[in-house]
């Protein structure tokens, strides 16, 4: 037997409603997916496409205090023996060449806002008017 | 009056073994060995053992990651030099403050930025005699940066570990770790550190060096010997930019075959505030 | 308990009212130093810190002040000190409050502030300061608490709840030591490098926190009708007046080993501090009143507690010399001690501090923010005491 059992409830409802906001106000609808821009002068990246996908942020965090805290800049690809810097700017970026039609496109998405480019400088866009920011 | 004894020597026992256990965790946390070799403490130039050590980083081929290299980067600044070419100390932080996309203030301005800069010699060696100056040190401005001390208080003071000691003696700033707590820069006897009290984008729209980053605002900054230049195999900004005159000579004082240690050995120089034993790695020929 | 907090006669309410007003001026101004940078303080390269550290480091004193009540109630039992303690413990909570408040407003990237605990660095100081401040925090927290609940039910506090009660009290002495190594350990700054640092800290602290108190039992009496008794608060003044006059003597050993070993560097902040320092024809003098404030209401406040007429007699010269005391020690500490410190700069230039009026309404409205809390919580402790009576 629940005292008040009709407040108890009514503030459930009200409470679950309002945790799921996001997701009734789209209509339970996820929008169109992201479709970040496709490298045309590389076939590979430093790793599998759905390891980065899912990982690369832990891989940029390693690549950073690996490169400053511990003086570590090669990076060793397993798959083919070939040697990349680690470098966000450096290595990425000479591939993945628009932070806008690539980064931006995933985190607009996904609602992130990495702080990657607060200091480090994006490359100049392609064809876009050249927004260094 | 037994059992007040007997609680008596308890005591005194336990306070003793406190007494001895003391200084040894002191002492351990006073030289930070709990957190590997953050810093070492104590000694002189040559601590390390002067086994004569690989120069890495040239081909960049290889992971270092455990290497330790037993490096110690220092510079030697030929004061007689940069006395002799005036134009050169400023063309020495201009190539510096350009690389590292430092921003210009006003002179003086509170919120300066400087990775190095020159000073009046009274403000470099404040500990030095300044009665009857000769009239090359009254004339003329000398260069100092961060000393990259071999026991920094600076490394010591930082609650994040954001700057750091690296493999290579060079004091390290993480600028993604730092809280801008500014303790650093209250322990720093050399006032070698800045804070980015405002924006750095706002202040410097178009980066000076693309390939460099610029800093976010509330993080400390300051000279860091050029770390990611030294890896590729280049000299510091600023002893590429004081070229052949051998105003600046950069090596490794670990290494007793090393440039850097020739000059040391064929000349008298000094350090600053050598009393406090932070041991600068940068020394003055004056 | 919290029920007593939201009952109040009209006085009451203006109070926090015009309290409120100023967090959120404080608040509003916060949120424009976040959004622009610390560049918008007085602060720069040569003075990096300023009135934020300057208020952290006096009201840490006033926080540990509190022990002065725990200790000879807890430890020597004395009873006197029964109705009070709990102000001594809620007056640490508030002084607490505030200084975390002041160090989040002092941080360049406050939203990184917990990379203090996910990079834990054992040889930073600030690392213990916080471990001591924030256990400070829970042990006052948990007793006052717990106490407080007890003495409504009119039973005896649980026993468990004295382990904390004595743990407070080490921890009390630490923060305020842990918080002088923040500056007694640095080399190149003379003023600050100097062994007596933590011993003047801790007696300006006793003098400071307990002053507060009985200047707030003063106010309490006329408006909330709170009695802490004459025994206790004649027991008060003299802690407060030995702890005044141990650290006039310590600033005096200062002056000593300075002039007399006639070391500049040992000389120079003094001498910037209390009399102005000449440097390339120009005179830097501008905390020089400050400095001159603090002698003259240290001596004064001194000498009003001192004479027995003024202090047992009088209320208003007892309540008046306690304010004295506690402004001296303000300026002696929250303004002279942390920004003397930066001047000569280590390349022995001399850049002067001014605030920025963003800046002193940022601290206004975190003191205003100290005392609402503190308010909330008198009210409260008044209030189980006046139920308690009844």
């Amino acid at each position: 037997m629940i005292y008040n059992s009709g407040k108890i409830y009514t503030g459930l409802i009200i409470f679950v409603l309002f945790i799921t906001f996001p997701i009734w106000y789209n209509h339970l609808d996820a929008g169109t997916l992201p479709d970040p821009q496709k490298v045309e002068n590389a076939k590979e990246c430093v790793a599998p496409v759905a390891e980065m996908k899912a990982t690369h942020m832990q891989l940029l965090n390693q690549w950073r205090d690996d490169v400053l805290r511990d003086g570590d800049r090669a990076f060793n690809v397993e798959a083919d023996g070939k040697m990349y810097q680690k470098s966000l700017q450096k290595t990425c970026m000479k591939c993945h060449t628009s932070k806008k039609k690539f980064c931006d496109t995933c985190h607009e998405y996904a609602s992130v806002t990495p702080y990657c480019w607060d200091c480090h400088v994006a490359p100049v866009e392609p064809a876009a008017k050249g927004d260094m920011n | 009056m037994d059992k007040n004894r007997r609680n008596f020597l308890k005591v005194a026992g336990i306070s003793t073994l406190a007494g001895l256990g003391a200084p040894a965790i002191v002492d351990r946390v006073i030289s930070g060995k709990g957190e590997g070799e953050v810093f070492a403490s104590g000694g002189a130039a040559g601590h390390h053992g002067a086994e004569p050590t690989e120069h890495h980083g040239e081909g960049n081929t290889e992971s270092h990651k455990e290497e330790k290299t037993g490096t110690r980067y220092g510079m030697v600044i030929d004061t007689r030099q940069f006395n002799a070419n005036p134009k050169l100390g400023v063309k020495c932080v201009d190539a510096c403050h350009k690389m590292h996309n430092v921003p210009e203030f006003p002179k003086g301005d509170k919120n300066e930025i400087k990775w190095i800069w020159l000073t009046n010699h009274e403000n470099a060696f404040p500990e030095h005699s300044q009665q009857f100056k000769d009239k090359d040190t009254a004339d003329n401005k000398v260069l100092v940066t961060c000393n990259h001390c071999e026991n920094p208080p600076c490394v010591r003071a930082c609650p994040t570990k954001a700057t750091f000691k690296n493999k290579d003696g060079i004091v390290m700033m993480d600028f993604h770790r730092c809280i801008g707590c500014r303790f650093c820069m209250a322990a720093c006897p050399y006032g070698a550190r800045s804070f980015n009290w405002l924006e750095p984008k706002t202040i410097l729209p178009t980066p000076t060096n693309p390939d460099y980053p610029r800093r976010m605002r509330g993080v400390v900054e300051k000279c860091n010997f050029c770390a990611d230049r030294l890896a590729l195999g280049e000299k510091p900004a600023c002893v590429a930019a004081a070229g052949h005159s051998g105003a600046m000579i950069f090596g490794d004082l670990n290494d007793p075959n090393s440039e850097i240690r020739k000059v040391l050995k064929e000349n008298f120089t000094i350090q600053r505030k050598p009393s406090l034993g932070t041991n600068p790695s940068v020394f003055y020929i004056v | 308990m919290f029920e007593k907090a939201l009952k109040g006669n009209t006085n009451y309410r203006i109070w926090l009212a015009i309290l409120g007003v100023f967090m959120a001026i404080g608040g509003l101004c916060y949120i424009h130093q976040f959004n622009t940078g610390l560049g918008t303080t007085g602060m720069g390269r040569d003075i990096s810190w300023g009135l934020y550290i300057s208020q952290f480091t006096f009201l840490v004193g006033v926080a540990a002040g509190g022990v002065m009540l725990v200790l000879p109630y807890y430890i020597h039992n004395y009873k006197a000190f029964g109705k009070i303690t709990i102000l001594g413990e809620f007056l640490a909570i508030a002084a607490l409050l505030m200084c975390l408040m002041f160090i989040m407003a002092d941080l360049g990237q406050p939203i990184r502030a917990l990379n203090v605990m996910l990079h834990p660095t054992p040889h930073s100081m600030l690392f213990w300061d916080m471990i001591v401040l924030n256990g400070y925090l829970f042990l006052n927290i948990l007793c006052g608490w717990v106490i407080l609940t007890a003495e409504r039910k009119g039973v005896k506090p649980p026993k468990w709840i004295y382990i904390f009660v004595y743990t407070s009290i080490p921890f009390a002495i630490s923060i305020h030591t842990v918080t002088a190594m923040l500056y007694c350990g640095l080399p190149g700054r003379h003023f600050w490098l100097s062994a007596i640092i933590a011993p003047r800290f801790l007696a300006s602290a006793f003098a400071a926190g307990p002053a507060l108190i009985v200047f707030i039992a003063l106010i309490l009496k006329r408006v909330a009708n709170f009695d802490a008794g004459k025994e206790a608060l004649n027991k008060m003044v003299t802690i407060i007046l030995y702890a005044a006059l141990i650290n006039a003597f310590f600033v005096g050993l200062e002056f000593f080993v300075g002039y007399y070993s006639n070391i500049p560097g040992h000389m120079h902040t003094l001498q910037y501090l209390f009399f102005g320092l000449e440097h390339h024809g120009h005179m830097y003098n501008n905390l020089v009143p400050f400095m001159w404030g603090f002698v003259v209401l240290c001596i004064g406040g001194i000498i009003l507690l001192a004479i027995p007429y003024t202090r047992k007699q009088n209320e208003f010269t007892l309540g008046l010399g306690c304010l004295m005391i506690f402004i001296a020690l303000w300026l002696d500490k929250g303004i002279g001690f942390v920004l003397g410190g930066f001047v000569p700069n280590p390349l022995h230039e001399i850049v002067e501090y001014t605030p920025s009026l963003n800046e002193i309404m940022i601290t206004i409205g975190v003191w205003s923010t100290g005392f609402f809390i503190l308010t909330i919580l008198y009210k409260i402790a008044v209030g189980v005491e006046h139920e308690i009576e009844n």
